[in-house]
Order: C-alpha cells, then sequence, then structure tokens
C-alpha cells in the first residue's frame, strides 16, 4: 500500500505534491550551520527618544542592582597557605548577617539569620575545639621561650595576643570591635611574631652582638 | 517550566543577584517546591547562603512560602513564581509609565520600589525627596508633601498595592502559651481591604541634600538617624508593591488604542481611551469585553478639546463597529446604543498580526500570503492553496514544506475509510493561533536568552579594556573635583589610545543595540503573553 519507491512511508507522497520520480532536496544529516545568511534582513530597531530612555533606564537598573545589598557574593575562596596580607585585603563578605533588615514577620523564621558574628564562627568550630586549645596552648609555651629576651619589647604585644587567642576560643559573645581594636592598637600585626620564631632563636645564640 | 524559561530565568537572576541566587533560583524551579533543608543539601551550598538567597527572592516577591505537604506542624515549602522573574525584563517599560502618567517624582517611586522589591511609605518618601533634592539646583530642595500626593495618587490609581499581610496560623495575640506557629502563609494581595488604603504618617520636612564634600561617616550617621525615625512615621510593617497586574492592564489598553489609530484615525482612537477609561475601576481583570457604555455616557465622558458633535459621534461609532477588527461591538440600542469594547477579540487580532508580521519578515511577503490564507479558511489541501493563493504550484509547495518544518503550519489527516489507506486520505494545511503563539513565545524567551548571553560574552570578551576606561575615567573625575590644568587632564585621556577608543566605541554601541533588543522583544511577549491568558480565561 505504502509508496515503495521512496522509503517506506505511511503515505504516498503524491498527495502532499511530490510527484514521481522528481529530485528532493538531500536530507539533512547534521545540524543546521550556526549564523546561516538570512534572505530577509531583519527590520531595523525601533530609534527614537522613548527607546533610548528606556535603554537607559534598563542599563542604570542593571548598575543599581549590583550595588545594592541584594546581590549575593559567594564567599572568596580559600587560598592555600594564609598570608600576611590577608589580614588587610578585608573581603567584602566577611559579615554573615543580611545588610539590609527586612520585616522578619513576613518571612518564614527560620530564614533568620543569627547576626553575632564570632559566636557563629566559633560555633562551628566547636567540634575542632578539643584540638585547638592543645595546639595553641603549645604554640604560646614556645613563643613565650623563645621571646624571653623580647619581654620588654614584646611583652604588651604578647599580652594582647595571648588575650587575643583565649578570645577567639570562648564562645561567649566577645565583640568584633574588642578583636580589631586590639589589631588597630599596635603598629605590628599580631601574627607577625607567629611566622617569624627563628627570629628569636637567632637572638639566643648571638647574644654578645647587637641587635640592629 | 520550559527549558526557555528555566535559561531565561537563570541569566535574569544571575544579573540582577548574583550567582548564588541563581543557583537556588534555577533548583528551585525545576524542583518545583521544597523546604530549606533539602534546597540547601541538593544545591551543595552553605545553609547560610541559601537563606539569604532564599530572603533576597522573597524581600522581592518571586518566592512565595507556605505550609508543606505536611501540614502546618511540617518544614516550610518554598515556591519560585518563572513569571514574576521574566516580569524582570519589563522594570523599563514600567518605570517608563510612571514617568509618564505621574512625572519624575512618580517615575522614582517606582523605580526604588521595584529595586527594593517591597518599602515603607515613609522611606520611599524620604528616598525619593533625597534623589530628587539632589538632582535639583543648588539651594531648592523637594518636599516630602509633593512625593506623599504622588505616592497617594500611585495608590488610587492601583499602581501599587499593600503587600499582602502574612496570616498567622494560631491566635498569637490571644497572649496564651501557645507555640509560636512555625510556618506563616501570605494570602492574596487583592483579598485584603486595606489593600489600597494609604496609612497616615505624619512626616514632614524636605529632601537633604548629600554633599560630596561630606565624609562617608557622616553619610552613615545620617542613614542611621533615618532608620530610627521611621518608627516615628506610623507606618510600621505597612509595606507596598508595585502591582504588575495594573501596569499590565494598562499596557493592553495603550495598544489597542494604538492598532486603532493605526487604522483608523485619531479621533477613534479617543473615543476608544475615553471607553476604556470609563470602564477601567468597574471591568474585572480578565474579562473578554468591558462594561456596556451607552454613546450618551460616551459623549458626556469625551474629553473637551475633542468637541465632535453628537451625530458625528455617533458615525464613529457605527464605523468602529463594523471594522473587521471588531475593537468595538455593539450589545444593545437604550441610551443611544450600547457599546463595549472587545477586549479579549482586540487581543487575538493583535497576536494574530503579530504572528503574521513575523512570517512575513521571516520567510517573505508570498509565504505570509499562505499563512494569512490558512489562517482565514482554515484547511486547505495542497492544490487549493495554490490557486487561491494565486502563487505557481511549485514555489507554494517549497514554502509550505518550509512552514512546516518550522511547524508553524501543521497537516491533518482526514480519513476517507476506517483503515485510513493513504491514497483515500485528505491531507490539510492548517494553522492553528493559539499553539502557533506559544511557539512563538518560546521562541521570543529564546531569543531573550541569546541576547543576554551574547551581551555577556562581548562584555566578557572586553573586560581588560572596560576595567581600564573605567579607571581612567575615576581618575579623571578625581583630578577635575581637584582641580588639575588642562594638560594633566589630556595627558590622562591620551592613557587610552584611539584604536581602543574606537573598539570601545563599537562595543558600547553593542551593547545598547542588545539592550534595545531585549526590550523591544519583551513589548512582543507581552503581547503573546495576554492573548494566551485571556484566552485561557475565557474558556
Amino acid at each position: 500500500m505504502a509508496g515503495r519507491g521512496r522509503g517506506q512511508l505511511t503515505f504516498s507522497v503524491e498527495i502532499v505534491g511530490i510527484g514521481k520520480g522528481e529530485n528532493l532536496p538531500p536530507s539533512t544529516v547534521q545540524p543546521t550551520p550556526v549564523f546561516p545568511p538570512l534572505d530577509q534582513k531583519p527590520v531595523p530597531l525601533q530609534a527614537g527618544e522613548e527607546a533610548e530612555y528606556m535603554l537607559a533606564l534598563k542599563q542604570e537598573f542593571r548598575g543599581a542592582m549590583k550595588t545594592l545589598p541584594f546581590y549575593i557574593r559567594p564567599a572568596a575562596p580559600k587560598k592555600d597557605v594564609e598570608r600576611y596580607s590577608d589580614k588587610y585585603q578585608k573581603s567584602e563578605t566577611t559579615d554573615n548577617s543580611l545588610e539590609w533588615k527586612p520585616d522578619w514577620r513576613s518571612f518564614p523564621k527560620e530564614l533568620r539569620v543569627r547576626e553575632k558574628r564570632p559566636q557563629r564562627d566559633k560555633s562551628q568550630a566547636v567540634p575542632k575545639l578539643p584540638k585547638q586549645p592543645r595546639v595553641d596552648k603549645e604554640e604560646i609555651i614556645r613563643k613565650l621561650e623563645t621571646l624571653e629576651q623580647k619581654e620588654e619589647e614584646g611583652s604588651s604585644d604578647e599580652g594582647e595576643g595571648e588575650k587575643k587567642k583565649p578570645e577567639e576560643e570562648e564562645a561567649e559573645g566577645e565583640e568584633e570591635c574588642d578583636e580589631e581594636e586590639f589589631e588597630g592598637e599596635t603598629d605590628y600585626v599580631m601574627s607577625y611574631f607567629d611566622n617569624e620564631e627563628e627570629f628569636g632563636g637567632e637572638s639566643d645564640d648571638n647574644m654578645d652582638e647587637a641587635i640592629y | 517550566m520550559t527549558t526557555q524559561e528555566v535559561r531565561l530565568c537563570g541569566l535574569l537572576l544571575q544579573e540582577h543577584f548574583g550567582d548564588v541566587v541563581e543557583k537556588v533560583g534555577t533548583h528551585l524551579i525545576r524542583s518545583g517546591v521544597l523546604n530549606l533543608r533539602a534546597l540547601a543539601l541538593e544545591t551543595k551550598l552553605a545553609l547560610d547562603l541559601v537563606k539569604k538567597s532564599l530572603c533576597v527572592l522573597v524581600q522581592h516577591g518571586m518566592c512565595t512560602f507556605g505550609a508543606g505537604r505536611r501540614g502546618p506542624a511540617g518544614p516550610v515549602e518554598y515556591r519560585i513564581s518563572c513569571e514574576r522573574i521574566i516580569h524582570m525584563l519589563r522594570y523599563p517599560r514600567y518605570i517608563y509609565t510612571a514617568k509618564s502618567l505621574y512625572g519624575d517624582t512618580g517615575e522614582l517611586i517606582v523605580e526604588e520600589i521595584l529595586q527594593r522589591g517591597q518599602m515603607t511609605m515613609s522611606s520611599t518618601v524620604k528616598t525619593v525627596a533625597d534623589r530628587l533634592t539632589h538632582n535639583m539646583p543648588e539651594g531648592q530642595s523637594m518636599d516630602y508633601s509633593e512625593v506623599v500626593s504622588a505616592f497617594s495618587q500611585l495608590v488610587e490609581t492601583h499602581f501599587l498595592q499593600r503587600c499582602p499581610p502574612v496570616a498567622s496560623a494560631g491566635p498569637s495575640d490571644s497572649g496564651a502559651v501557645d507555640p509560636p506557629p512555625p510556618a506563616v502563609t501570605p494570602s492574596e494581595p487583592e483579598n485584603h481591604p486595606d489593600c489600597y488604603r494609604v496609612p497616615y504618617i505624619n512626616l514632614t520636612g524636605k529632601g537633604k541634600r548629600r554633599r560630596s564634600s561630606e565624609d562617608g561617616e557622616a553619610d552613615q550617621r545620617a542613614a542611621k538617624k533615618a532608620k530610627t525615625d521611621n518608627d516615628e512615621c506610623g507606618d510600621e510593617g505597612i509595606f507596598w508593591q508595585v502591582n504588575f497586574e495594573r501596569f499590565h492592564l494598562h499596557f493592553r489598553d495603550q495598544a489597542i488604542i494604538n492598532a486603532v489609530s493605526c487604522k483608523l484615525d485619531q479621533t477613534s482612537s479617543e473615543i476608544v481611551r475615553t471607553m476604556l477609561r470609563m470602564s477601567e475601576v468597574t471591568t474585572p481583570a480578565n474579562a473578554a469585553f468591558t462594561q456596556a457604555l451607552s454613546a450618551n455616557e460616551i459623549f458626556r465622558a469625551l474629553p473637551s478639546n475633542y468637541n465632535i458633535a453628537r451625530p458625528i459621534l455617533d458615525q464613529y461609532l457605527t464605523l468602529l463597529v463594523d471594522d473587521p477588527m471588531e475593537f468595538v461591538g455593539k450589545t444593545g440600542d437604550s441610551g443611544g446604543g450600547m457599546y463595549v469594547v472587545n477586549l479579549h477579540r482586540a487581543l487575538a487580532n493583535l497576536a494574530r498580526a503579530t504572528l503574521e508580521s513575523v512570517v512575513q519578515e521571516r520567510f517573505g511577503s508570498r509565504s505570509a500570503r499562505i499563512f494569512r490564507l490558512l489562517l482565514r479558511k482554515r484547511h486547505l489541501e495542497q492544490k487549493q492553496v495554490e490557486d487561491f493563493a494565486m502563487i505557481p504550484a511549485k514555489e507554494a509547495k517549497d514554502m509550505l514544506y518550509t512552514l512546516l518544518s518550522e511547524n508553524l503550519v501543521q497537516l491533518q489527516e482526514i480519513p476517507k475509510t476506517p483503515d485510513h489507506a493513504p491514497s483515500r486520505t485528505f491531507y490539510l494545511y492548517t494553522v492553528n493561533q493559539l499553539p502557533t503563539a506559544r511557539l512563538l513565545l518560546q521562541h521570543c524567551y529564546k531569543t531573550v536568552g541569546n541576547l543576554i548571553e551574547r551581551r555577556l560574552y562581548e562584555t566578557k570578551e572586553n573586560k581588560r579594556l572596560l576595567e581600564k576606561s573605567q579607571r581612567i575615567e575615576a581618575i579623571l573625575a578625581s583630578l577635575q573635583a581637584t582641580g588639575a590644568e588642562t594638560t594633566q587632564l589630556t595627558e590622562v585621556e591620551e592613557m587610552i589610545t584611539a584604536p581602543e577608543r574606537q573598539q570601545l566605541e563599537s562595543l558600547r554601541h553593542h551593547i545598547n543595540k542588545l539592550d534595545s533588543s531585549e526590550n523591544q522583544v519583551d513589548e512582543t511577549i507581552f503581547l503573546l503573553e495576554s492573548y494566551i491568558t485571556s484566552t485561557q480565561a475565557s474558556r
């Protein structure tokens, strides 16, 4: 019944208008080319005051949205090694709380993000807490041993450094400004001495020579 | 949700809210309804980020939440509405409409509320007054009362509405020791009786001019003071959002009026505009036609600068009724003749005109002739198409097959015998307007997606150049502020070489073109969407 000549179709193609023996274009075996030349050129865009004003509005809106607090940037990826300069390149997304305050009455309660920042960081670090004090205490002891000569210069800094570490471990609400205050008061960054432990070691050996 | 819609939503979310919200939003669209835990688990993002993204989406009205399948005791489930996200394409058009109706003040009010999703009246008034004062010449400032009046006008004409209050599940204000309801469900905004009631706020003062020489701290202090001032204004907790439906009705009316003025003349379009304006409040949103208006009423309501005589008005109305586009229909003879505007039919005709124009621009005027023929005559055989369209057989065949391969034309089999023998079956070509409109709508979504992606690609390719030019502009601005000499300025300007300048210029030109195209495609999207919703509502 079907037109045996032109493949196995379910209807005879004379009905749709393809005559017998006519040349059909070859069947496509690949996707159509990208950007083919168009037979009909497209109509030009609407120009005029209204179109231009709406264009300006659109671009301004886009720019404004990028500056609003609704534009959420993901946290910066962690670098492989902690660098000295990290402390001075404060990333923009360090606070976990929203920078705008929605009306929580019309939002589900579970979406509320707790605002106490150090507390959140420390509460996430709670499982690691048992390990941390031991490591830190060892560091403190080592620091004390190697920096005995530096007591005069480093005593105030050390005291703050020691205070800083227990502060970090405590889960109770320490305010952010305390940490920053300590960091801001001195000219030297706390971790300066952490990295350079051989500094004190050298001075141990060369007691006779003056230290420049 | 179709693939193209999901893709477009993802691109829009990424542009306006960042990658995190895009990931959360796209995943929620694909999965339908999810609760917070499941969402965080499946997107593998930090719970905090997911919470923030959901807050942003709820604030902008794109995500709704409600008690889940396990009832009020179970976790809250979130649902995203795709069409609200796609409405973001139309924001410039909303702002421009507000400007044309209510001036600069209205424009800024709508822009602020669109940027922030929901706002209280007092904060809107203050921000807008400050912005207007900033643009005014020295010494002048914008009074709050003017902004308040513009705001009230927007609310009266229903362009702004209150955000729906969230109905709590239990009697929380009885003061009893009830456990607080874990989930709260917002209701429809229209159901609230006070939806369009402007609250009384005691807000007096003028906009503050922000001096550029002031320290950033002073601004922060002022901002904090503004927040505490909020509590004294008396409209705590009353948030306002833009009423998109009302804007859409306005656009639809505009489209009809433009069509009438193109087809007939200016006076007829004024008559139709008057009729639409009179029936604004009485016609429900998706009605097929407006309320019946008598010719006497229309005559009285015509604007005064159109002093046409009563018999002339009757002639115009008869012309409108007899027009094959059927914009206006006559439903009775009392009161000098009862007339309605056929909204659904007008939208259908506009959609049909869009389809025909697309076929014409894509495939040529002869294919368009075949298309129009099939729309009018519904079903035609191959031979009949050739005869009616007066096109030679070979070319007609070619065009029909092209249209068929693009799915704009369908083939309908009508068997003569129960065994569907091909030699004894009629094969008829046909065009169905509604499915074709849907197809075209999906093409439009894909087009806008492509435009956005191309724009992002162009920006990325020339990122280095754009950053360089931004830096140089910043340097120039700071130099000018500190009063540098012209030699220094020219030196800085010359840091961008001439070919780079040319490249920048052409880049700007491309991006402007792509943005304009998006706006224009959005007009077609609006028309097709309105037609489809109207058809579904009238079924």
